[in-house]
């Protein structure tokens, strides 16, 4: 009967924007690929890889030191059947590696926010996983792992373990901040209605991470493919299971330059694709809310 | 209504804060049940500070909070700010307190309809707070706040974000359900108007450090109609209250420091 704030403002239900008002773009995709950030780089590209071929054929270099961009694809078309299953086994490595990093990142960030004591005393040595070089330690921990594990798994498992040290940290690091980073008015209205820890993590502290989250997964991301690429090249191991960093090292012994880069290429796309699908993700998780996700309106 | 048990008392209230802010010096104040109390004083004289210690968010440094009787409040807190989660709808914002009570679901929703009526946002159960204007997120942190039904509510400057017709439909409203509810309010305020139109008190705050400096009771019958704005009896309590705001910032101490007071004191007059 009351209505305390009752009639006041002329934005009523009429221009309630809940369904039909959050106006969607008219045509989606097509609009999107001809939108300026996407031709705009698609035409540096072609304009950088045109002066390169065209550098290339003038200058008559030979195709050992530097070939153009279409031999590139030639070999990339031809050597398929090799560099392919390579990079699997690379992405195999990096995808565990990261789906291990985000799961103990993610763990280890909410540990550290139930109690400042772990994580004084633990977060200087999650700084050391940071700061150790992998290719240093990537040969002790091949070795390690020969001692536990038998076989072919065994230069997986390692190629995780460093790949897993490199994808760790921003994840860890930037989870805890997100984790830190709850409104404090809302901190005080959960304490207000008596919230147990669990209900404060859950419903305040693990939203207001996610972006942080995401940002961590983002860096994270690529630096798995880096490390699981790094490793393999320490590593140096043929076998069955040998990954792209192998064929990169294998063509550059034998003067495969154009078979080289094209390892490279697969490397970088899959390094742009990785971040891309993450971009993509974090875009849609954080859609409604956050201010990276949204468009302006003034 | 106005019993004469005692809600809270608060004697000898220091707050320091950690970077050495002396927020509050040496305050008392005692409020009843039933009672509708506003604290009036100029930005920075520590209101907000004293609402958060009667809520129990943060330490006092010294004196105490004594409630009257053996049961607790069931307190509703309004923030300064809105303080909405923005990833969440309007209708999971105002479902916050009952999950954490954990209510059954079916009391919850109509729980949830019945709040969003009382602040008249029926129809934007879905929306996200950055969709809506700022005294529509402020009406849905209100929402919230009575979702459960509280007993005593303390508001921090609820009504600050609004335009003066919007305010004023709003004291209303909330007259006539202080009224059938017997809650006991604490309101924070700057505006003297709404400090005469809505209070059985209104008690002065002074800055630097922060201390009540008049206590004034408002003798008028409930429930006041529009046409107590307009009275003489209105006038002059609002005169009276403006004198005392008026010295409270002039007081030897805000003379003492220079220009930071003097920010303080065009504050508190716009
Ligand atoms: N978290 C804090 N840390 C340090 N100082 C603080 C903190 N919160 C408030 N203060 C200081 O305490 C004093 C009182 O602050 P408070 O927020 O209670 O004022 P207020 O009366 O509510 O002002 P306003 O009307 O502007 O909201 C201010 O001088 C402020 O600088
Ligand atoms: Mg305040």
């Amino acid at each position: 009967m009351t209505n305390l704030l009752g009639n006041l403002t002329n934005s009523r239900r009429s221009t309630n924007p809940s369904k039909s008002g959050q106006a969607k773009q008219p045509s989606g995709v097509l609009a999107k690929l001809l939108s300026p950030d996407v031709l705009a780089p698609i035409a540096v590209g072609v304009l950088v890889l045109l002066i390169w071929e065209i550098g290339v054929w003038a200058t008559g270099t030979p195709p050992y030191l530097l070939p153009g961009p279409s031999l590139v694809i030639r070999t990339l078309i031809s050597e398929w059947g090799t560099l392919f299953p390579s990079l699997m086994i690379t992405l195999q490595v990096t995808i565990v590696a990261f789906i291990g990093a985000i799961v103990s990142g993610l763990a280890v960030a909410i540990l550290f926010t139930q109690s400042k004591w772990i994580e004084r005393s633990f977060f200087p040595y999650a700084v050391m996983l940071q700061t150790t070089p992998i290719a240093a330690i990537a040969p002790l921990i091949i070795l390690w792992v020969r001692q536990v594990v038998e076989g072919d798994q065994a230069t997986f498992v390692s190629l995780v373990i460093c790949a897993w040290i490199v994808a760790f940290f921003p994840i860890l690091s930037n989870t805890t901040l997100g984790l830190n980073s709850a409104d404090h008015n809302l901190l005080n209205l959960f304490q207000l209605y008596h919230a147990n820890r669990w209900q404060t993590l859950r419903y305040l502290r693990l939203p207001s991470a996610l972006p942080y989250f995401l940002g961590g997964l983002r860096i994270s991301g690529g630096l798995a493919l880096i490390g699981a690429v790094v490793a393999e090249f320490v590593a140096g191991t043929g076998g069955t299971r040998s990954g792209i960093a192998y064929q990169i090292l294998m063509a550059s012994f034998n003067l495969q330059i154009p078979k080289m880069f094209a390892a490279l290429l697969m490397t970088t796309v899959s390094g742009i694709a990785i971040f891309a699908i993450l971009t993509w993700l974090s875009d849609f998780l954080l859609r409604h809310w956050h201010e990276s996700a949204i468009k302006r309106e003034n | 209504m106005t019993s004469a048990n005692v809600a809270f008392t608060l004697s000898n209230v220091s707050k320091t804060y950690s970077n050495g802010t002396i927020a509050l010096q040496d305050l008392n104040l005692t409020v009843k049940d039933g009672e509708f109390v506003s604290l009036l004083g100029p930005s920075g004289c520590g209101k907000s500070t004293v609402l958060r210690l009667v809520a129990g968010l943060g330490q006092m440094s010294t004196g105490q909070l004594e409630w009257g009787d053996a049961f607790r409040h069931k307190l509703a807190f309004v923030f300064q700010e809105a303080a909405l989660m923005p990833w969440a709808t309007v209708e999971d914002n105002v479902r916050l307190p009952l999950k954490l009570a954990g209510m059954s679901k079916p009391l919850v929703k109509q729980a949830i309809a019945e709040a969003l009526a009382l602040v008249d946002l029926q129809g934007f159960e879905k929306s996200y707070p950055r969709e809506l204007s700022g005294g529509m997120k402020m009406r849905v942190s209100i929402a919230r706040s009575l979702v459960t039904h509280p007993d005593m509510l303390l508001m921090d400057e609820p009504f600050g974000a609004l335009d003066e017709m919007t305010r004023s439909r709003l004291n209303s409203d909330l007259l006539n359900l202080w009224q059938q509810k017997l809650w006991t309010v604490v309101f924070v305020t700057h505006n003297i108007y709404e400090a005469v139109y809505l209070s059985n008190r209104v008690v002065v705050m002074a800055a630097r450090p922060g201390r009540v400096v008049a206590d004034i009771p408002i003798d008028a019958p409930y429930p006041r109609e529009d046409n107590f704005r307009t009275s003489p009896l209105f006038t002059s309590y609002c005169r009276q209250l403006s004198d005392a705001l008026a010295e409270a910032t002039q007081s030897p101490a805000e003379l003492s420091t220079e220009p930071r007071s003097r920010y303080d004191v065009v504050n508190s007059i716009a």
